[in-house]
């Protein structure tokens, strides 16, 4: 039997980068191959190449034995291989069933392709309304939507980009359980990860690839999640290194009923939140996207003022009122999740957007003028210690790449010596080795004497982060607890929203 | 019983070039692209028409010549912005400019040489009694725009072509990358807006003022612009509000005339209320913040795909 896909010496280059690099591997009918790789591995130009949406500059492709040049997507959905991207391609403000509907290559009455849809779903166990709002449906169920419209087409290959980034465990699970009933139907499928754990329970081969270049091509349950770690970043992984017989100080951000009024459509507001943070700790928040964690970060950053002035409090001096500039003087300083435009401004230079943020705290402006030369010493320290790749201080922040972008805001902040820190998804699309370096920084902050909150959706990274743990769920908090009394399980039943399981829980002294 | 006919029969004259502008532009704008050159388009669709009447006598290629007129002048807006990405307002700002100039120097030698209105469509027997006329007593257009209305909102909303307008307008970028061709789409858009606009310039010399005028659409394409968003993309409602604003109009001509309780009012109010009815409707609309969520989100946003 021929195997489904294979390539053989891809290469693709870029002006000034070899994206690909004389990459081969193949895919067997039915099986679940993971393709591993830091962020800019390479990775997703390749599955561009085998999807149609670019050409590769040499090799070959062979679609079940026969060599093919997929010209663009619509071609390759024609052979039967289907796409299911990170960034889901929906179309907010239409319905699920017109988001699939602008998908098919064939023209379909909307009538008989509900009907198929709603077979496609039941079969699956996808669950979701054909007429529904793109725009009022959670992260899951838009994926659900790419999903859908991918196993209309009946695809012979289905390719999963970062599948699970957005997901809860549970929401994992199910996902997982339908690509092994589509794998044993003899799909096969092109997984695309950096979750390590993930790819060991799911895949049947690794591929890894590393700066274009094809690493090794392996058994994933063979092998452990840090030998394939190592082997992704070339080097062996660091662990978060923690000061020994550490203890926790005095409280030091107290949030006390913090509520904020719902703004947008699909905006979730913060409910009668209050937790407190003490010297040395980090505490994490933990949800799916989309419950209220970008009205919090609001609420604490400044962005959203409260009311009331005790709702923020830093060593007691109350902060409600003040707004972000205001907050910022007095040590509390903010990373949202969204890097350009809310956290940075693309078209400004790197040094310009240290000014905006750091100005006050560094004596970057004097009497209304702005100390340019501070401001050029200080950013030049961020991209040296933080390892950003950028030409220097005069990038401009839309240049640089996501993950080296993030990793110049959180050192913009993280060397500013905050008293407070809360950070929204601060490794969202960063390497492993990156990754491992902010999570450092994060915790050598916290060492030094700082209070920290984390916003995240990555469990792996809360759990390997914090000292304590909370979800956020519909914009209300449910009972902090230490990282090292929670599981999984009950985390991700807490993040599902199962109200009952999180007031039995709130119930049990932590 | 006889003047609310009279009344009503001008509405519908005001009205229709207004609403086949805002119908074009209805559709242009649901692919993502703001085009404020309505006016412009209009003015070189109106002096098509004119010189096309004025040398066949055939109102239905005057039509025709101002829909073509219309929609290569669109095509000056495309090219600049589609194809190398040009700034949409600044290009639909220089582009009623030049269609206003460019009219103005083509219509010269016509100035003072009347043309032949268009006749009603139906034979004048329908429409000898007074009730009779307001169904049967117009030309082809007004039926045309009313057909319009209903044609574009079953085309948006039904068809597949239209959903993939839709699409486009609402993110182009996936649109992109589902295998859609934002660039196409947009161009057949702006080109459809070019002609409605051609052929709602052409009305003017056609139903309205059988002479040639420099800019005798009269600022009717900002009215066009403004009541694409005062309808929210919606065509039924676009309707409505063309028909609006073109009864705020008639009150002015008969205000002028002298026309009864009307004249209270100064004429000149009554000629500058459509423009004012305008701003208020904008300020309305973008004080209630629920009404722009019906905006294509891409408005005005040129489409730059990162490979």
């Amino acid at each position: 039997m021929p195997h489904r896909l294979e390539l053989t010496g891809i290469t693709k280059r870029f002006p000034g980068v070899l994206a690909n690099d004389n990459v081969s591997f193949a895919v067997r009918p039915g099986e679940i191959h993971a393709l591993l790789g830091e962020n800019g591995a390479g990775k997703s130009t390749l599955v561009k190449m085998i999807y149609g949406i670019m050409q590769p500059d040499a090799g070959e492709i062979r679609w079940n034995g026969q060599p093919i040049s997929v010209a663009n997507p619509k071609a390759a959905r024609k052979l039967g291989i289907g796409m299911v991207f990170q960034h889901f391609s929906l179309f907010e403000a239409l319905t699920v069933l017109e988001n699939i509907a602008l998908g098919m290559d064939s023209k379909i009455p909307s009538r008989e392709l509900e009907a198929r849809i709603r077979q496609v779903m039941s079969t699956y166990g996808l669950l979701l309304d054909p007429h529904r709002t793109v725009a009022t449906l959670s992260v899951g169920e838009r994926q659900r939507i790419e999903i859908v419209r991918a196993l209309l087409l009946d695809p012979k290959l289905l390719i999963m980009d970062e599948p699970t980034s957005v997901l809860t465990p549970q929401e994992v699970e199910q996902l997982f359980e339908v690509l092994r009933k589509l794998a044993a139907q003899g799909c096969s499928i092109l997984y695309i990860s950096h979750k390590l754990h993930e790819i060991k329970a799911l895949c049947d081969t690794a591929t890894i690839l590393r700066g274009g270049k094809l690493v090794d091509t392996c058994d994933p349950r063979q092998e452990t999640s840090r030998s394939m770690a190592e082997k992704m970043i070339g080097a062996g992984l660091k662990d978060i290194v923690r000061a020994a017989g550490r203890s926790l100080g005095e409280p030091k951000l107290v949030v006390s009923r913090l509520s904020t009024v719902k703004t947008g459509h699909f905006e979730v507001p913060v409910d009668d939140v209050s937790f407190t943070v003490r010297v040395g700790e980090i505490f994490g928040i933990a949800g799916v996207a989309g419950n209220g964690q970008n009205a919090l970060l609001d609420a604490l950053s400044g962005e959203i003022r409260s009311d009331d002035k005790n709702a923020v409090a830093i060593d007691g001096y109350p902060l409600g009122l003040l707004d972000t500039t205001g907050r910022r003087k007095h040590g509390l300083c903010a990373v949202p999740e969204e890097r350009n435009g809310h956290a940075a401004v693309s078209d400004f230079t790197l040094s310009d957007n240290s000014i905006l943020t750091a100005r006050d705290r560094l004596g970057m402006v004097m009497l209304g003028l702005i100390n340019s030369g501070a401001a050029k010493t200080y950013t030049g320290k961020v991209i040296a210690d933080f390892a950003v790749k950028a030409l220097g201080p005069a990038s401009t922040a839309g240049s640089l790449s996501g993950g080296n972008l993030q990793k110049y805001i959180m050192g913009r902040e993280i060397l500013q010596k905050p008293s407070v820190l809360v950070v929204s998804q601060p490794t969202w699309g960063v390497d492993a080795g990156a990754a491992a370096a902010i999570h450092q920084s994060l915790v050598d902050l916290a060492a030094a004497g700082s209070a920290i909150v984390v916003i995240s959706q990555d469990l792996d990274e809360l759990r390997a982060l914090c000292d304590t743990l909370a979800v956020i769920n519909m914009g209300r908090l449910s009972a902090a607890r230490p990282v090292s009394e929670v599981s999984v399980e009950e985390i991700g039943l807490l993040m599902g929203g199962v109200h009952g399981t999180a007031e039995a829980h709130d119930a049990v002294p932590a | 019983m006889d003047i609310t006919i009279a009344i009503f029969i001008t509405l519908v004259g005001a009205a229709t070039p207004i609403l086949i502008a805002a119908l074009g532009e209805l559709v242009v704008e649901k692919a993502g692209v703001l085009n404020l050159g309505v006016e412009g388009m209009m003015l070189v669709g109106a002096i098509a028409g004119f010189a096309a009447q004025f040398y066949t006598g055939n109102p239905y290629l005057a039509l025709l010549a101002g829909a073509f007129a219309g929609a290569a002048t669109s095509m000056i807006f495309g090219f600049l912005t589609l194809s190398l990405s040009a700034n949409q307002t600044a290009t639909g700002l220089a582009l009623t400019i030049f269609g206003t100039g460019f009219s103005a120097l083509a219509g010269a030698p016509f100035s003072a040489r009347p043309i032949e209105l268009m006749r009603p469509l139906f034979p004048a027997e329908l429409a000898t009694h007074p009730m009779w006329r307001v169904l049967f007593g117009y030309s082809a257009p007004v039926y045309f725009s009313f057909f319009m209305v209903f044609a574009i909102w079953y085309f948006l909303k039904k068809t597949r072509a239209g959903l993939i307008l839709r699409a486009v307008g609402e993110n182009d970028l996936s649109a992109h990358s589902i295998g859609y061709s934002v660039k196409g789409v947009r161009y057949a858009a702006v080109m459809f807006g070019g002609a409605m606009a051609g052929i709602a310039g052409a009305c003017f010399p056609l139903l309205l003022t059988p002479q040639w005028a420099e800019r005798m659409t009269a600022g009717r394409g900002w009215i066009a612009v403004a009541l694409v968003v005062f309808a929210s993309w919606k065509p039924f409602r676009l309707l409505a509000g063309a028909y609006l604003f073109g009864l705020v109009m008639t009150m002015e001509l008969y205000a002028k005339a002298g026309g009864g309780p009307l004249s209270i009012i100064p004429s000149e109010l009554w000629a500058a209320l459509p423009y004012l009815a305008t701003i208020v409707v904008l300020v309305l609309i973008s004080l209630r913040r629920d009404a722009s969520t019906n905006a294509p989100a891409c408005l005005g946003k040129p489409f730059l795909p990162s490979n």
